[in-house]
């Protein structure tokens, strides 16, 4: 990182002591949670092998860890392609010089990013499955995507309005010398850029709708997270069983995030962002 | 319009009492979170490289981790396997529980705004610091940080705003919020969901759009002058 060398000289002999003596404390007292951490665990008897046996067998991963997080992968691919349809459309919107639309896309996008999205979900949940327009078994599923659309689709078009503002006005200039209509010129020519430089934004997003997607546990969508609570219900293992979920959880998102800053890393490269 | 009228007489006060929760749970999330995100961020711009790695793992594991598991965690585990008993009353043990997990959840993001402040920071004020003899820490205090939360409002009001709409994500923690409330009362009410829905919502717009142009107020007012 480059703030790191900003705060600090290159230390001289002294200094070069006296932070390896704090940092030989550092690795003590981590050393010493760890330890806490673990011995509490022991007593506690939640480090025996009984408890995390069951995920060595091929059954709890291919009837309850498996399909629950695929459905966590799917709820999030979809919502994922249905954000960015949604905040394509209100990013135009927002950018747009019809009043009517303009003003309509405004209150959408503030009113669905400042309203928290599981109370989209909860209140998704009960009325799909009450109005029959889907059957009442799927209804956890189609209200975790229409709220993590809602949500992070009005997130998304505020990252294009964003995006297209930090172009130069050359752009949408060009455009319409050569004969573009305005929305030619923003679909054509303005998002597109604008998508590419704010690529690692929206990655990020990503990451968003992958945590929010295990919302869908408090409103019994069978997820990774819902399914692993059964897996510790079942085998009296909840503490293993979650942390499992965690696991998972926290190493798909790392990659994402990774993914993230190679995207930028490249993208300043090449001048872009 | 009357039965939404008759559902106020009936669920008002309740209405009042959970949102209540829900900006109790904000305003000590906020404080703790905040506080240890600035140790955090301290920690991950230290010239220790023990400590360095202990804040980007941190910051690492509670930012990819879903909220939910970690609300989760705090009912079924600490509760449930550990008998954690923070408070000796029920209801107000879930309410701490809740507490301390928004808290480790959102000092990951308080960190990570707090650090992108830090690199609103010119060099110049940190070789400035330096070369009047002040060390790590008393620069720390006195030159970046100072500079570096001015430059981190925009970033920090908008953990705030997160804060604010996930203390609702606290129902799966088992604490009475308005969530909660929300969906008891569409379930007995469901003629009305649509405006229950909408009542609830419109209490946090209320809150969280207001909170946010007064975000970009200050960070304008505050703004350092370079």
């Amino acid at each position: 990182m480059s703030t790191q060398s900003v705060l600090f000289d290159a230390p001289g002999p002294k200094a070069r002591r006296r932070i390896l003596i704090l940092n030989i404390i550092g690795v003590l007292i981590f050393i010493g949670l760890i330890a806490y951490l673990i011995y509490g665990l022991y007593g506690a008897g939640q480090l025996t092998a009984e408890k995390w046996n069951v995920f060595a067998t091929g059954s709890v991963w291919s009837n309850f860890i498996l399909p629950g997080l695929i459905k966590t992968l799917q709820s999030a691919a979809i919502s994922i392609v249905t954000s960015l349809i949604f905040g394509f459309i209100f990013g135009m919107g927002r950018l747009s010089h019809n009043k009517f639309f303009n003003w309509i896309s405004t209150v959408v996008v503030e009113f669905f990013r400042a309203v928290p999205v599981l109370l989209m979900m909860l209140f998704l949940w009960i009325m799909l499955a009450n109005s029959g327009w889907v059957q009442p078994a799927d209804s956890p599923f189609f209200a975790v995507v229409i709220g993590l659309t809602l949500y992070n689709g009005s997130v998304v078009a505020e990252l294009i309005r964003s995006g297209v503002h930090g172009l130069p006005k050359g752009q949408r200039e060009a455009g319409i010398a050569i004969g573009l209509t305005r929305t030619q010129s923003l679909s054509l020519i303005e998002i597109p850029q604008a998508l590419t430089a704010m690529l690692p934004a929206l990655i990020s997003q990503f990451i968003v709708i992958l945590k929010d997607s295990a919302l869908g546990y408090i409103i019994n969508f069978n997820e990774l997270l819902f399914m692993s609570k059964l897996v510790g219900t079942g085998n009296s293992n909840t503490f293993q069983a979650l942390v499992i979920a965690a696991a998972i959880f926290i190493s798909l998102n790392f990659a994402l995030s990774k993914l993230a800053s190679y995207v930028s890393g490249r993208l300043s490269s090449r001048g872009i962002a | 319009m009357e039965g939404y009228l008759s559902l106020w007489d009936e669920y008002g006060a309740r209405i009042m009492e959970s949102f209540w929760a829900n900006l109790q749970l904000t305003f000590w999330a906020f404080l703790i979170s905040l506080v240890l995100g600035t140790l955090l961020a301290i920690m991950r711009i230290s010239p220790i490289p023990s400590l360095r790695a202990f804040g980007t793992a941190y910051v690492n594991i509670f930012r990819n981790t879903p909220l939910t598991i970690i609300m989760a965690f705090g009912v079924l585990v600490l509760f449930g396997v550990f008998k954690l008993q923070i408070s000796s009353d029920f209801n107000l043990n879930f309410f701490q529980i809740a507490i301390i997990g928004l808290s480790i959840y959102h000092a990951a993001f308080f960190c990570e705004a707090i650090r992108s402040g830090v690199n609103t920071v010119p060099l110049g004020q940190a070789e400035a610091a330096r070369a009047i003899g002040l060390s790590f820490l008393p620069a720390a205090q006195l030159v970046i940080l100072p500079q570096a939360f001015r430059g981190a409002i925009v970033p920090m009001g908008n953990v705030l705003i997160a804060l604010i709409k996930n203390t609702t994500v606290a129902l799966a923690g088992s604490v009475a919020e308005i969530s909660g409330l929300m969906k008891t009362m569409i379930e007995f009410r469901a003629d009305q969901g649509f405006l229950i829905f909408l009542t609830v919502a419109l209490m946090f717009v209320v809150i969280v759009v207001p909170i946010g142009l007064l975000v970009t107020w200050l960070s304008k007012k505050l703004a350092v002058a370079r």
